[in-house]
C-alpha cells in the first residue's frame, strides 16, 4: 500500500478490478450480436427474410442490453429471432448487474478507500504552498501544538496512528485546511507522504507516546533529510540517550523537564518565572509566581516522574522522604521510605506530613495523585503541593484542587516543542537564562511584563536577510542602521512598539537584550517578544522601503518616480 | 520417505505439484497469450487475400477480430510496468483501427448504401491491415518479455 501513493494508482486498481465484468460484458454482447446475425427473420408479408446484419444487430443489442428498448428495428422479427432476444435480454441483464456490483463492492472496499484517502492527502500535501510542520501523533500532546500552531497561523501536516482521532481533527474548528492522515508515522514512506522533503517543510515533531515510535521517526528524518529540524518526545532517558547519540535536533523529556523545572524553582524562582514566560502560549494569563520552600519534602510514587524529581530535590539540600508500595530496596539509599500509596492517612504521617514543607503526588494515577493531595492538605494546610496531572481530560478537578504546581506531561511537551521549534533562537535564550543569576531573570521578567501586561507574550525572531529585510538589507549598504528602527512604529516615529528586543546572534556569538543603540549587520538574527500586533508593524520597518526612510530620517518620502521628480524640482520646506 | 506422516506426505506431493505448474505455467500468462495471438491470427485472416474484393473478407472474421482485440485490451489493464503499458498501448491502436473499418463498412453498406465497391472494401481491408500491424507488434513484445523473464 505504501508505493500506492499518487492518484493514478487509483485509476489502475479499478482497472485491475474492473477485468473480469468488462470482458464478460464484452463476450454477452459478442455472443448477442453473433446469434443476431445468424437468425433468420421474416419480411412484412410473413416471408422468410435474411438475418440481421451487423449493424443493426449492434444496435437493436445495444438498446436492449441498457434496457432502453425502442422494439423491433428495422422490421417485426421472425420467432426464432425472439427467442434468441429472450437469451440475450438474460445475458446482458446479468452481465450489466455482475458490472456495477463489482464496481460498488470496489467503492466500499476498505483497501480502496484508503488508497483514495492516501491519494487525496498526498495531493493536499503536495499542494502545500506555505512554510507547514509535520506533526506525528497527535494524541494530547499533538492536539495541544495543533491547536496552538493554528493560532499562530502556521500551516501544520498531521499523521496519527488512530483513526478516531483524526476523525476528530475534522471536528476540530481550525482556520486553515489541515491534510491528516491515520498511518504509522514510522514508515518512511507515510512521512514522505506527509511533506517530509517537501521544498516548505520547516521541521518535524515527533510526539506520539510511544518512545519507539518518536525514535523511528527521528532517526528517519536524520537519514532522509539531515537538515531538518526535528523535535523528539522521549519519556525515558535511554530513549533520550539514543536518540541524542544520532543528533536529534532538539529532545523533550516531560518528567526530567519537570523536575528540572521544580529544582530552577527552588534555587531560582525568577528564572522559572522567565522560562515560562516565554514558552508558555501566547496570549494565556499566568498565575503569579509561588516558590517551593525548602526543608523537609514527601514524594509520592517512585515511577519515571518521581525519580528525576527526587534528584532534584535532593540536589537543592532538601530532605526527602518517598511513600511508594515497592520495597524499599528500590529508593536510591539515603532517602527515608515508607511503604504505601500515599493516599490514607496514616502513611503519610508515617512519612512525617505534620512537619514537612512540601509534597509531590507523583503517581501514574490522576484520582490518586488527588487523593493524596487533598489528604495532605488536610494533615497540614501549609503545605505546598505539587500534583501530577496525567490526563489533560482530567483539568477540571485539577483546577478545582488549586495545587501550588500542577505538572502536566503533554503541556510541558507542547510549550516546549512550540517555543523551540518555532523560534529557534528561543532554546539559545532560555540556555542563557539558566545560566544567568536569578536577579538578572527578576529584572528581566520586569522589563517584559511592561510591555505585556499580565499575559504571556508572543516571541518571534527576525533575520536580516534578503529574504525576511529586504528594507533593511538594502539600508545597510548606503549607511549604519541602528535596531532602534525595529522598535518604532512606522505609524508615528515618536512612538515606541511594545515589545522587548531578547537576542542578538551574530556569528555565533549572542547578545542578551542588545542595547537599542546597536548597529544592525547582515546575517544577524534577532529574537523579540510582544504581540502579533506589534510583530505586523515591525514587519513594516524590515520589507518597506519607505516605511524604514521614514523611521530613519522622519521624513516621508515619495514613492512614485513622478512624485520623486516633482519633489526634487521643487525644495522641500 | 517413510518418515512423512500422512499429513506431511501430502503437503510434500502439493509441493511438488504447485512447484512443477509454477515452473511449466502461469493460467493468466497462458489466457494473456492466447488472446494476443488470436487477436492477431483472427485480423491475419481477415486481412489476407486480395485488397479489393469483398468475397475473400469475410464480415464475420472482422466482427471476431474486434470481439477479441477489444478482450485482449481489457485484459492489459491494470498492469503498471513499462512493457504493460506498451501492450495497452498497441492494444489500444488495434481497437481503433477495426473500430474504424467496422465504422466504414457500416456507413457503406447501411448509411450511403454504396454496398462493397472496390474503394470501400480496399479502404477497410486496409485499417485492419494496420490493426494487423499493431497486433504483431503486441506478439513481438510478448515473446521478448517472455525472453526477458526466462531465467
Amino acid at each position: 500500500m505504501d508505493s500506492m501513493g499518487n492518484s493514478g494508482s487509483v485509476f489502475f486498481l479499478i482497472l485491475r478490478r474492473m477485468r473480469v465484468p468488462l470482458i464478460v460484458l464484452i463476450v454477452i454482447y459478442a455472443i448477442s450480436v453473433l446469434g443476431l446475425t445468424l437468425v433468420p427473420g421474416v419480411d412484412a408479408n410473413g416471408q422468410p427474410a435474411p438475418a440481421l446484419s451487423f449493424f443493426h444487430a449492434f444496435y437493436f443489442i445495444s438498446y436492449t442490453a441498457t434496457t432502453i428498448g425502442f422494439g423491433e428495428i428495422p422490421n417485426a422479427f421472425s420467432d426464432a429471432q425472439r427467442l434468441w432476444v429472450i437469451v440475450c435480454i438474460y445475458l446482458t441483464v446479468i452481465g450489466w448487474s455482475y458490472s456495477i456490483i463489482t464496481l460498488l463492492a470496489l467503492v466500499q472496499d476498505k483497501a480502496f478507500q484508503n488508497v483514495l484517502v492516501n491519494a487525496r492527502f498526498a495531493r493536499r500535501v503536495r499542494h502545500l504552498h506555505e512554510p507547514f510542520y509535520l506533526v506525528c501523533g497527535c494524541g494530547e500532546t499533538g492536539a495541544l501544538v495543533c491547536r496552538a500552531l493554528d493560532e499562530l497561523n502556521i500551516r501544520f501536516v498531521v499523521i496519527e496512528s488512530r483513526e478516531a482521532r483524526v476523525q476528530a481533527l475534522d471536528l476540530e474548528d481550525f482556520k486553515t485546511d489541515v491534510p491528516a492522515l491515520a498511518a504509522d508515522a514510522q514508515q518512511p514512506g507515510i512521512l514522505e507522504q506527509a511533506g517530509l522533503g517537501h521544498a516548505k517543510c520547516r521541521g518535524v515533531l515527533a510526539l506520539t507516546n510511544d518512545d519507539n515510535a518518536n525514535l523511528a521517526i527521528a532517526i528517519a528524518v536524520r537519514l532522509l533529510v539531515p537538515d531538518l529540524p526535528v523535535l523528539a518526545r522521549a519519556e525515558s532517558p535511554m530513549t533520550e540517550a539514543n536518540m541524542a547519540s544520532f543528533g536529534t535536533h532538539h529532545i523533550i523529556n516531560p518528567y526530567a523537564r519537570f523536575a528540572d523545572y521544580l529544582g530552577l524553582a527552588i534555587e531560582a524562582p525568577n528564572s522559572m518565572r522567565l522560562i515560562e514566560w516565554l514558552t508558555g502560549l501566547p496570549g494565556q494569563h499566568l498565575p503569579p509566581i509561588r516558590r517551593p520552600p525548602t526543608g523537609k519534602w514527601i514524594v509520592c510514587g517512585h515511577g519515571r516522574f518521581s525519580r528525576p524529581v527526587i534528584r532534584q530535590l535532593a540536589d537543592h539540600a532538601v530532605q526527602v522522604c518517598v511513600v511508594t508500595p515497592e520495597p524499599g530496596g528500590a529508593v536510591a539509599p539515603g532517602f527515608r521510605h515508607v511503604a504505601g500509596l500515599g493516599t490514607e492517612a496514616v502513611t503519610l504521617q508515617a512519612a512525617g506530613v505534620e512537619q514537612a514543607v512540601g509534597l509531590v503526588a507523583g503517581t501514574d494515577h490522576d484520582v490518586n495523585n488527588l487523593s493524596i493531595a487533598m489528604t495532605a492538605k488536610d494533615l497540614n494546610p501549609s503545605l505546598f503541593i505539587v500534583a501530577r496531572q496525567n490526563w489533560v481530560a482530567n483539568e477540571a478537578l485539577f483546577k478545582a484542587f488549586e495545587a501550588d504546581f500542577t505538572m502536566v506531561p503533554s503541556r510541558i511537551v507542547a510549550h516546549e516543542s512550540l517555543a523551540t521549534i518555532i523560534t529557534p533562537l528561543m532554546a539559545a535564550f532560555l540556555a542563557e537564562v539558566r545560566r544567568r543569576p536569578d536577579v538578572w531573570a527578576a529584572d528581566a521578567c520586569t522589563r517584559l511584563e511592561e510591555v505585556c501586561g499580565g499575559v504571556v507574550p508572543l516571541v518571534w525572531d527576525v533575520e536580516i536577510d534578503a529574504q525576511s529585510a529586504p528594507a533593511i538589507v538594502h539600508q545597510l549598504t548606503q549607511g549604519p542602521v541602528s535596531l532602534q528602527v525595529l522598535l518604532q512604529s512606522f505609524e508615528n516615529r515618536e512612538e515606541a512598539l511594545e515589545l522587548v528586543p531578547l537576542l542578538l546572534v551574530r556569528e555565533g556569538a549572542s547578545m542578551v537584550f542588545p542595547e537599542t543603540t546597536t548597529a544592525l549587520c547582515a546575517g544577524d538574527a534577532l529574537l523579540f517578544a510582544g504581540s502579533a500586533e506589534v510583530r505586523e508593524k515591525q514587519r513594516m520597518a524590515l520589507s518597506n522601503a519607505n516605511a524604514l526612510e521614514y523611521l530613519l530620517t522622519g521624513q516621508d518620502h515619495p514613492a512614485g518616480l513622478v512624485w520623486q521628480w516633482l519633489t526634487a524640482r521643487s525644495p522641500r520646506t | 520417505m517413510r518418515r512423512y506422516a500422512r499429513r506431511g506426505r501430502e503437503a510434500y506431493n502439493q509441493k511438488i505439484l504447485t512447484a512443477s505448474w509454477g515452473a511449466v505455467m502461469n493460467l493468466e500468462k497462458v489466457v494473456f497469450a492466447f488472446f494476443i495471438l488470436l487477436a492477431a491470427t483472427l485480423n491475419f485472416g481477415f486481412f489476407i487475400g486480395d485488397i479489393a474484393r469483398p468475397e475473400l473478407h469475410s464480415i464475420y472474421e472482422l466482427f471476431a477480430a474486434i470481439v477479441v482485440s477489444l478482450i485482449a485490451t481489457v485484459l492489459k489493464f491494470g498492469d503498471r510496468t513499462q512493457i504493460g503499458a506498451i501492450h495497452l498501448a498497441t492494444s489500444l491502436v488495434a481497437d481503433l483501427q477495426l473500430i474504424a473499418a467496422a465504422v466504414t463498412w457500416a456507413i457503406a453498406v447501411h448509411v450511403t448504401e454504396v454496398g462493397m465497391t472496390v474503394h470501400v472494401t480496399s479502404s477497410v481491408v486496409s485499417l485492419s491491415g494496420g490493426a494487423l500491424f499493431a497486433n504483431i507488434v503486441s506478439v513481438v513484445i510478448l515473446i521478448i518479455e517472455t525472453v526477458m523473464m526466462r531465467r
